[in-house]
């Protein structure tokens, strides 16, 4: 192809975005386009399906047979958001075992949160509430993103997250109504949580690499630190309600910019914990691993046993 | 038939859908594929929704004011009535399979003849569950042809799932004085009569998944009378740890 018909297909496609119109699969995209596309989308995917492993851990705990069943329907909607984005990503021209491969790996990175444990069963409300609530805060724009199964499969995962941290806000409201001893667990699970639910929009504008392309493909709408005043900002009532307390001596309110200031975010153990760093990276991605090596010979026997039945088909037709 | 006799006899189904339901939980997030992950996670739900139903109705039936919840986490072991089959560990994905293969083309059955019984509430959730395990039964029966004919190395891991997991299949067709007691008020149904429709069946799909039958004449029993195997202490550990840790309370 020559200089100037790619530069006429740039043309066609930044006019695409300049009107709101959707990328789809087959339309050409610029190779950086379909990159950060499958960086973003994948991170995002890897997240889901290492998501499962922190609140998967109380399944089996559950405290009652109603909580059972919601805390499990909440993990299998996020496997299947996993398998939405996939899916998405798989339409950039890249295979599922090569994402996982880049998860396995370390080459791909999935969000930070997960690396931290659940050590009690407030800390499955605090995900709901605070993480679920961060990850919308987070995911809402993107249902208007540019690459359209991008953008569709955002649609179904936006509606699911909301109602999870509904179901998670409710869990704590329990704990907080409840006994001296509830309510204790439900503050502590709040103290471990509220810091990294911050960190989730990611490093300060000043830090923050890959804002101004993105914003401009509608990957973002909003920087980073947007993001995160709007979460403080609705999350602090939600506090309120419940009778916690954001562990935050900083956190006052402006009434002249009608938002919250708040204190230093240790971004430290932020990097540190995107590093490798964290109490769960490794258990995380050697749970995956394993998941993903001991069902390989699963894996091919469905895989020999479909050959097998399509040449008996074969034979059969003759 | 006494009110005790009926509880009892619920217990005998409704521990079975709990304790499965349990097992096949610890799996969530650690699937082959996504696609089996979430399939299973399904089934879970499904037991853990039936459990419900006949947990709930044994607090109604019940002269105490208990829950659902209280008849779930709050028993002793040897309370629960599960048939040993259910609580063998997820040695691997051919043991998963073989379990839920196992339990499924009873479980099919049993809740065909319950759909028939004289008290309305076990017909009602029979006939609400007999549609999930349909799709169970579908599914598990599928994976069994799959890992049967498919490699060598899933050939000799389920062929080796069948081995341990057959001791376990014939209580599955005892009955106990609670039974017989349901069965003779048209409550319940005498599950003895399933006995042969069920190994023939599950002898022909052993044999399209090119699987032997292991040659036993010894079977493992006593779940159904709350006497159990090593396992079933670890899963009600995790079971009732909240409900043990903090009593009393609302979640």
């Amino acid at each position: 192809m020559s200089q100037n018909e790619i530069k006429d297909l740039e043309k066609i496609f930044e006019e695409k975005i300049a009107r709101d119109e959707r990328i789809e699969p087959k339309d050409w995209m610029p190779e950086k386009y379909r990159k950060t596309h499958i960086r973003q989308i994948s991170q995002h995917a890897h997240s889901e399906i290492v998501g499962m492993l922190p609140e998967g851990n109380w399944i089996t705990r559950a405290p009652s047979l109603r909580r059972k069943v919601a805390l499990l329907a909440k993990v299998q909607d996020e496997a299947g958001h996993g398998l939405y984005l996939y899916s998405a990503c798989e339409t950039l021209g890249i295979s599922r075992e090569e994402l996982y491969e880049q998860l396995h790996t370390g080459k791909a990175k999935y969000s930070s949160i997960f690396n931290y444990p659940t050590l009690t069963w407030a800390d499955i409300g605090a995900i709901g509430w605070l993480v679920d609530g961060a990850a919308i805060i987070n995911q809402v724009p993107l249902c208007n993103t540019s690459f359209g199964p991008y953008a569709r499969a955002m649609v179904r995962v936006c509606k699911e997250e909301s109602f999870h941290q509904r179901q998670g806000y409710e869990i704590m409201l329990t704990l907080c109504n409840g006994t001296e001893e509830q309510k204790e667990m439900a503050q502590d699970a709040l103290n471990r949580w509220w810091w990294p639910s911050l960190m989730m929009f990611g490093p300060t504008d000043e830090e923050s690499t890959h804002t101004e392309q993105s914003m401009k493909w509608k990957l973002k709408r909003k920087t980073n630190d947007e993001l995160r005043q709007q979460f403080i900002d609705q999350t602090v009532p939600q506090a309120d309600i419940l009778g916690l307390t954001i562990p935050d001596e900083d956190l006052k309110f402006n009434n002249d910019t009608g938002h919250y200031e708040f204190g230093e975010i240790n971004w430290d153990e932020f990097w540190q914990v995107v590093k490798g760093h964290g109490m769960c990276n490794k258990e995380r991605i050697s749970a995956r691993k394993n998941a993903w090596d001991n069902g390989e010979w699963v894996r091919d026997a469905a895989v020999a046993y479909a050959e097998k039945n399509s040449e008996k088909e074969i034979q059969q037709a003759i | 038939m006494t009110n005790q006799n009926l509880i009892k006899y619920i217990y005998g189904i409704a521990d079975n859908a709990l304790i499965l339901g349990q097992r096949i939980s610890e799996l969530c997030g650690h699937g082959p594929t996504l696609e089996t992950d979430i399939a299973m996670t399904n089934i879970a739900l499904d037991l853990l929704g039936q459990t419900r139903s006949y947990y709930q109705y044994i607090a109604e039936l019940s002269k105490e004011d208990i829950t659902e919840d209280d008849v779930a986490f709050l028993r002793k072991e040897r309370e629960y009535l599960n048939v040993l089959l259910v609580e063998q560990p997820n040695t691997d994905f051919a043991h998963v399979i073989t379990r839920q293969y196992f339990f499924d083309e009873f479980h099919f059955r049993f809740l065909e003849q319950l759909q028939e019984s004289q008290n309305v509430n076990l017909q009602a959730i029979a006939k609400k569950s007999i549609k999930e395990v349909a799709y169970h039964r579908q599914f598990s029966r599928d994976w069994v042809k799959r890992l049967g004919d498919g490699t060598e190395v899933s050939h000799e891991k389920i062929q080796l799932a069948v081995s341990n997991l057959w001791p376990y299949t014939n209580e599955l067709f005892m009955t106990t004085n609670d039974d017989v007691a349901a069965i003779n008020s048209n409550h319940g149904i005498d599950v003895s009569g399933l006995k042969n429709d069920y190994f023939n069946q599950v002898a022909e799909v052993l044999n399209e998944a090119t699987l032997k039958i292991p040659d036993l004449d010894f079977f493992q029993k006593g779940g159904k009378k709350g006497i159990h195997t090593e396992h079933m202490g670890f899963i009600l550990s995790d079971l009732q740890y909240m409900q043990r840790t903090y009593p009393n309370m609302k979640w």
